[in-house]
């Protein structure tokens, strides 16, 4: 990721060892954790396209599941694909996604109260036009 | 459609009005006079190795500032253009500027001023100023640097092309739909507003990581994040605003582009579309992106203050975490952008409460700036000036803009010029104010001469009795019900105030006319001006650490840094310059072109994409593909300064 000694990037306290020092230990996965990872994602895709071809579940709870589904396979890539865990290293990737969390909590989950409200505000239940 | 051409004819250049024409040939005859300096002085070689081609941090901000300041001149025509049109148009008399034309002088005047006045600046100062408060050598990443500024520049040359090419959008800076819509505006000006803001948002985007990184990876040994420079603290919040804000606005522009040019619905009135999604998502970019611009602002007056008191900044925690407050709080208020749009009282009253909330750490920040004045030995010079100017105008746009934070209070002053009186009042008095005092300060140590005082002083004061003399009346007229973006009137009531704000239009502009002398008199008398210290203004912080201008390496020792305003208490220590021990070979970034060539590439790629000519857009964008594998199997990208080449450029050998 952000390792400044990686070549073409100065560095403030450079070592006198060269330039080519090549990545933080654990910023590669194995086969296996990929596979894994790999797997899992495929696994969950299936799910989410299965309930879409045989709609077994009311149309409400689907969606739900799908969404949840989706998340689940966000911390799965996370994870497996991106290496993300609670080493050292990695902690200023943890910040940034606990940041993006939050940030993307605040602007997804104020857009969809902003425009319920709205469309709720503009919309009486007489009209039943279609729209958010 | 022409395949050659696209939807580019003869027609589109506007050959039949004499003021655009005049604007054109102006605009052509500068850049031809540039060029035939450059080429009498014989620089074209120097230019090339020096500038285009630098990765240095310090080289690249001063391409933003120089930027920036060139389109502040286009920018304030525009404007000025304004409030002429608005003197003379009156009843019977049109004025000059034809609605359609008038349209697209303000559309081009809150794009051009926000992204490509403000936003150049404040990242200029930003590379001029965060590497050496840290004591590093350069940014993280200094090709991505570049690259970045050269987007940004590429998003510029489109702007600026609109005016000899076709068209700007008539739809205002936030280019709302339906209006922005294919339907509406079918003509290429909304075109070019879309691609030149996605190229050089791209750029600014970049330039967020690599701050962020710089930031938090690149510090001296020692400098804990409570021990940096309050300035470094604003420059980090407004990384993280641009990079939490500006793929919003990214995304945005996207989805508008699907509907324009492939008859998609996102926005559209009909076929599911929902517009009041754009202005949602537009204000979920625009209002973290007004922070993003006066948080540095902050940062600069923070400086300023605490050099020319003589004393260390008051209530420095207070300061940090007021900066964080403020970019928190900034993702939580963009509603109010849009209280009249329709949404609930629960929705508009916590918009407007939270919007409320932002006063309070912006009034510690105050009180923090008053504080550290209180019994320091304040010296008026420019920088000051500027600082004091902001005090009392920010206080005033900050005061408006609370009153505006009350929903009822705004449905009767939405789209009123008493908002246009608000958001000038603290973007004025804020950001630009904060980036004239910036430059002041900043300037000896990027040339190593200072800028002429007296001249400084005579421009701050016209600028600020100009800001008042134009703005005031602006409120007035919001409070009499006169709204935005109109190019006529007929209310006598009005004209009055309307000719007074024009006069402080003109005293702007003597203002800018004395910065403009400021910067070449002082250029002409350099060497009376000069400064061998490196330390003009007695500062506290690294940047005064090191020569004027800096060596390209920034520092020939990484500094060890034990507190707060490390240069300052060298200096009380008695430390300041002493050399440390050996010298040591120096790690810095190779020059590249790859940057200067993706950015003349991207001005290729927004032409073909905003005309339809395809095969310009695809040539350009495999083009950008080719120089930036180029880059990336390009192994050769750094070296080392031998220790001997350091101790002679540092005259220790």
């Amino acid at each position: 990721m952000s390792d400044p000694s990686l070549p073409g990037h100065s560095v403030s306290e450079h070592s006198a060892s060269g330039p080519l020092e090549g990545h933080a230990p654990g910023a590669h996965g194995t086969l296996r954790s990929y596979l894994v990872g790999f797997l899992l994602s495929v696994v969950l895709t299936g799910i989410a396209f299965a309930l879409v071809m045989v709609p077994v579940l009311p149309r409400e709870a689907n969606v739900a599941v799908i969404f949840t589904l989706a998340a689940v396979q966000i911390v799965v890539q996370l994870v497996y694909f991106l290496h993300l865990d609670r080493s050292l290293e990695q902690r200023w990737n943890v910040s940034a996604v606990a940041f993006t969390v939050v940030v993307v909590g605040i602007l997804i989950g104020g857009s969809v109260w902003i425009m319920i409200n709205i469309g709720h505000q503009m919309m009486p239940p007489t009209m039943s036009s279609g729209g958010f | 459609m022409n395949p050659v051409f696209g939807k580019l004819t003869l027609e589109a250049i506007p050959y039949h009005e004499p003021i655009i024409m005049g604007a054109v040939a102006g605009m052509g005859l500068g850049v031809v006079a540039v060029f035939a300096l450059i080429t009498w002085l014989g620089r074209w070689k120097w230019l090339w190795t020096e500038y285009l081609t630098s990765v240095d941090h310090k080289r690249i901000g001063v391409m933003y500032v120089i930027l920036g300041l060139v389109m502040l001149l286009r920018g304030f025509a525009d404007a000025i253009m304004m409030r002429a049109q608005l003197a003379l148009s009156y009843g019977a008399n049109q004025g000059f500027l034809p609605p359609h034309h008038y349209d697209q002088v303000f559309s081009a005047h809150g794009v051009i001023m926000i992204l490509f006045v403000a936003m150049p600046l404040v990242v200029g100062l930003m590379n001029i100023v965060v590497p050496l408060q840290i004591g590093a050598r350069d940014v993280a990443f200094p090709f991505l640097n570049s690259l970045s500024f050269w987007l940004t520049f590429a998003g510029m040359v489109l702007v600026n092309t609109s005016l000899a090419i076709g068209e700007f959008a008539k739809t205002g800076w936030s280019a709302y739909p339906p209006l922005s819509e294919i339907a509406f505006s079918p003509g290429v000006g909304v075109d070019y507003y879309i691609w030149s803001l996605q190229i050089s948002g791209m750029g600014t985007l970049l330039t967020a990581v690599n701050f962020l990184v710089t930031i938090l990876k690149m510090r001296a040994p020692g400098m804990d994040l409570m021990k940096m420079p309050v300035f470094c603290w604003t420059a980090l919040c407004t990384s993280t605003l641009i990079v939490a804000s500006f793929p919003v606005l990214t995304g945005t522009l996207a989805l508008l582009t699907l509907d324009r040019t492939l008859g998609m619905h996102f926005f559209t009135n009909d076929l599911g579309g929902e517009q009041m999604m754009y202005v949602n998502l537009f204000w979920t970019w625009g209002h973290p992106e007004v922070y993003i611009l006066v948080l540095p602002a902050f940062g600069v007056f923070s400086e300023v203050i605490a050099t020319f008191s003589r004393k260390p900044l008051f209530g420095y925690t207070s300061m940090v975490w007021a900066t964080a407050a403020i970019t928190f709080l900034s993702f939580v208020v963009w509603l109010h952008h849009f209280f009249t749009m329709g949404a609930g009282a629960n929705v508009n009253a916590f918009f407007g409460i939270a919007t409320m909330i932002i006063a309070v750490p912006t009034g510690v920040k105050m009180f923090n700036w008053l504080f550290t004045m209180y019994r320091g030995r304040l010296s008026l010079q420019v920088p000051v000036l500027w600082t004091l100017g902001f005090m009392v105008t920010f206080a005033i746009g900050g005061m408006t803009g609370v009153l505006m934070a009350m929903p009822g209070a705004d449905f009767v002053l939405h789209n009123s010029l008493f908002l246009i009186a608000h958001f000038h009042n603290t973007i004025i008095g804020g950001v630009v104010f904060g980036m004239f005092a910036g430059f002041n300060y900043w300037f000896p140590k990027v040339t190593g001469f200072k800028l002429h005082e007296p001249l400084g002083k005579a421009a701050f004061w016209c600028w600020l009795i100009g800001f008042y003399v134009a703005f005031l009346p602006l409120y007035v007229l919001g409070f009499m019900g006169m709204t935005r973006r109109l190019n006529h009137i007929d209310n006598p009531d009005w004209r009055p105030w309307l000719l007074v704000a024009a006069a402080g239009a003109v005293i702007i502009a003597a203002g800018i006319g004395l910065q403009l002398l400021q910067i070449a008199y002082s250029i002409y008398k350099r060497d009376e001006l000069r400064d061998t210290t490196g330390d003009p203004w007695d500062g506290r912080t690294l940047e005064w650490a090191t020569a004027s201008p800096p060596p390209f390496y920034n520092f020939a020792e990484v500094p060890a840094i034990t507190g707060r305003d490390a240069w300052a208490a060298a200096k009380e220590g008695g430390l300041a310059r002493q050399p440390a021990g050996p010298l040591q070979d120096i790690h810095m970034p190779r020059n590249t072109p790859a940057g200067f060539l993706i950015g003349l590439l991207s001005i290729g790629l927004g032409f073909g994409l905003i005309w339809y000519i395809w095969w310009l857009a695809i040539v350009s964008a495999l083009a950008i593909f080719a120089v930036l594998l180029w880059r990336f199997f390009d192994e050769d990208t750094d070296y080392f300064v031998p220790a001997a080449a350091v101790a002679e450029i540092e005259g220790r050998a």
